[in-house]
């Protein structure tokens, strides 16, 4: 049994070909921007048995197949329920779906080397750099982000990385080399997506009665977003 | 006007001239957009009536273009290419309604050029190859809008729709209009107590389905018969074969109201609420019941029985001519006017309210992704509609991917999806609500803008403003994405 926020199919945006994807409820972090508020707490979710889960996604799996596409368990952060996790992956690929986990990485230790094997590709989330500035964009530790995505590496295990871009809260040029350079260095990068901050999430917010302090950022320009596109492309990395 | 699938044919002529040098590409591309320009300047003269249920000028020149041949070559031609050219060439417009015959065993390079054409143009209609084919031969176009057909061999028996939903609310009230309260169809008795019950409203809807279907059959036959009486087509039936196979196209309106109304009365609690004459006018639900465009059999089952349910109905009435009996699930615009003239339903749509276009799920019910939906449609069984069910899919550019490439790759893909199952038929809208709204307040700066309406192209400044509102509150795929 799992908690989901809710599920919707014919995505393009959340790893590659057209895909299902789910969000599970639950996050342990509070990122400023975060576009999800509402998948915060556990019980903001709709319990789901896991039978139920992975028959519905059956229904899907011809359609998945020609699309190159696949299941994504995004959150939330999906490793707050990580058994639920990796049994739906697992059943997802049990019966032929490509697998992926989008994730923030925190409790990428709570995962065995066996569970890994049920992930295809994991959607690394790397907001930012400097502990200090990590910890006022997201309240939690850097460091744990980073030790999974070595640990990935390490196995070979496919990964993308995605960056948010917030003007003001994730561009400082140092954090920004910083990541590139760590990313270009794992070996196991198929893609970056660099992902300009967007303020479709604020009406969560203010439904949720949470206080948000982006009213005023603007989404990146297109310069902004090259610049740091280049830091990734240097690293001979591939760049979306 | 059938056009055929003359992109086919014509190339012929073309690759001869290149290599003798009498043609550069150039003027090949000239000689199709000027053809197309021809297409494009008919003008019908209409009734206001007409174009309130068809606006936007439709003429119904469909080209029909690519398909697979039977002996395994494609029918793709370069100058199919040149056709769809002509979008950027000569911008976008309804006419002529360009239609793909689609099969995922089309050469990757059409199949991936017919799908930027559609990102960028929004002009384009995909059929199935893989269907038509088979049922017809690879000889064949489509008349009408998405009506197949093959080519010099048959012709069809053409006639506006049977609004389902209202005839569901006629056997709830025992024949008696919603609207006006008068008794209009036969007297057949009306629901009792507080509370539909699913077995009885099925058994009242099936008898007035009966009757209905004969109502349609017989005045279709009234038409076509005074049609040739008085304005037989000697012209264009001169050349087809001897004996044409005739059809009588049937259709209908509704499907998406119908089936999710069916489906709160058999999985939540549906009240009636009565006038002071006893006439059923509203309903309130307890409970949550699916909806169709979910890909859920529960709900999915009752659309697909309600479309063979009345097609098996329609059969029983001998027709003119002894037309075989064929059935679409595509309204056009026609679908604002049905539901203007339709009360309350049980799913919970007001009086008034469109239904959703041809075979698409209502208007943001539709709520888990377009996979989702294009699924519950193909569950539809072409075989009781074979005159074509119509999904027209809208949606925000950046749903189909972050950048062009990836968005024409997976437009590909989810065509090549949609048509290795069994879809019939795909309109491809890819719009933000923001430019209609802003089309809405300031038509002059959108001359241009064409969408795709039920099996149809349109021009959308040319709507009437109630059928502008309608395409506005589709559902538009990859909206408000979490």
């Amino acid at each position: 049994m799992g908690f989901l926020h809710s599920f919707t199919s014919g995505s393009t945006v959340d790893g590659p070909g057209v895909r299902v994807v789910a969000w599970t409820t639950g996050c342990m972090w509070r990122c400023l921007y975060c576009h999800n508020p509402d998948t915060w707490t556990l019980t903001n979710g709709v319990p789901v048995t896991l039978a139920r889960a992975t028959e519905v996604l059956g229904n899907y799996r011809h359609g998945l197949k020609v699309m190159s596409g696949g299941f994504t368990l995004s959150g939330g952060e999906p490793l707050m329920q990580h058994r639920f996790a990796v049994r739906l992956l697992t059943g997802a690929r049990a019966i032929g779906i490509h697998t992926a986990l989008d994730t923030n990485g925190f409790y990428g230790d709570r995962l065995t080397d066996a569970d890994l094997e049920a992930i295809d590709l994991v959607l690394l989330d790397i907001k930012g750099w400097d502990p200090e500035r990590h910890r006022r964009l997201t309240g939690m530790d850097v460091a744990p982000t980073l030790d999974f995505a070595r640990r990935l590496a390490a196995r070979g295990k496919p990964m993308w990385v995605r960056f948010v871009l917030v003007p003001g809260l994730t561009d400082h040029p140092d954090d920004v080399q910083h990541i590139a350079d760590f990313t270009g260095e794992l070996g196991n990068v198929k893609r970056v997506d660099v992902l300009p901050f967007h303020q479709m999430g604020r009406h969560k917010w203010t439904q949720l009665g949470l206080e948000y302090q982006l009213e005023k950022v603007e989404p990146p320009s297109q310069a902004q977003i090259e610049a740091v596109r280049e830091r990734f492309l240097a690293h001979r990395l591939e760049v979306c | 006007m059938s056009l055929g699938r003359t992109s086919s044919f014509f190339d012929i002529y073309i690759p001869r001239d290149l290599a003798e040098g009498v043609l550069t590409e150039e003027q090949a591309q000239e000689i199709i957009d000027d053809f197309v320009i021809k297409l494009r300047i008919v003008r019908f003269l209409r009734t206001p009536e007409y174009d309130e249920l068809f606006a936007g000028d439709p003429t119904w020149v469909t080209e029909s273009i690519g398909g697979m041949g039977e002996d395994g070559r494609t029918l793709v031609t370069k100058t199919s290419f040149r056709v769809l050219q002509t979008l950027y060439n000569l911008g976008p417009a309804p006419e002529p309604n360009l239609t793909i015959w689609y099969s995922p065993r089309l050469p990757d390079g059409f199949r991936r050029f017919a799908a930027k054409v559609a990102i960028d143009t929004s002009s384009l209609q995909f059929e199935s190859d893989e269907l038509m084919r088979t049922a017809l031969g690879d000889d064949g176009a489509i008349a009408c809008c998405v009506s197949p057909m093959q080519v010099g061999k048959s012709m069809q028996f053409f006639g506006a729709r049977a609004n389902l939903a209202k005839c569901m609310l006629y056997a709830i009230n025992g024949g008696r209009d919603e609207v006006s309260g008068e008794q209009v169809a036969p007297a057949f008795g009306a629901v009792e107590g507080d509370y539909l019950d699913f077995d009885d409203v099925v058994a009242r809807y099936e008898r007035m389905m009966d009757w209905l279907a004969g109502v349609y059959v017989n005045a279709m036959n009234v038409i076509h018969y005074m049609h040739d009486k008085y304005a037989y087509e000697r012209i264009e039936m001169a050349l087809h074969d001897y004996a044409p196979m005739r059809t009588m196209a049937f259709g209908i309106a509704g499907l998406s109201v119908v089936a999710d109304s069916l489906s709160a009365i058999k999985h939540a609690k549906v009240r009636v609420v009565r006038d002071e004459t006893g006439l059923v006018v509203d309903y309130q639900t307890e409970g949550e019941f699916p909806t169709f465009g979910n890909h859920d059999n529960r709900v999915d089952h009752l659309a697909s029985w309600l479309v063979t349910t009345f097609m098996n109905k329609l059969r029983k009435y001998p027709t003119y001519r002894d037309a075989v009996h064929t059935q679409s699930i595509l309204t056009i615009t026609s679908n604002v006017v049905y539901g203007k003239a339709t009360g309350n339903t049980p799913d919970g749509r007001r009086k008034g309210e469109p239904f959703a276009p041809g075979a698409n799920p209502m208007h943001g019910r539709d709520s888990h992704g377009l996979h989702a939906a294009a699924a519950s449609v193909a569950k539809l069984p072409y075989r009781d509609a074979a005159d074509g069910i119509s999904l027209t899919a809208t949606m925000v550019p950046g749903s189909l991917g972050r950048v062009a490439a990836d968005r024409t790759t997976n437009l590909t893909a989810i065509l090549d999806a949609y048509f290795s199952v069994t879809g019939y038929h795909m309109n491809v809208n890819v719009l933000n609500r923001e430019t209609l709204m802003d089309a809405m307040d300031h038509p002059e700066k959108y001359p241009h803008l064409t969408i795709r309406v039920s099996g149809y192209a349109v021009n959308f400044v040319r709507l009437t403003r109630e059928q502008q509102m309608d395409v506005i509150h589709r559902t538009f795929h990859g909206e408000g994405h979490v």
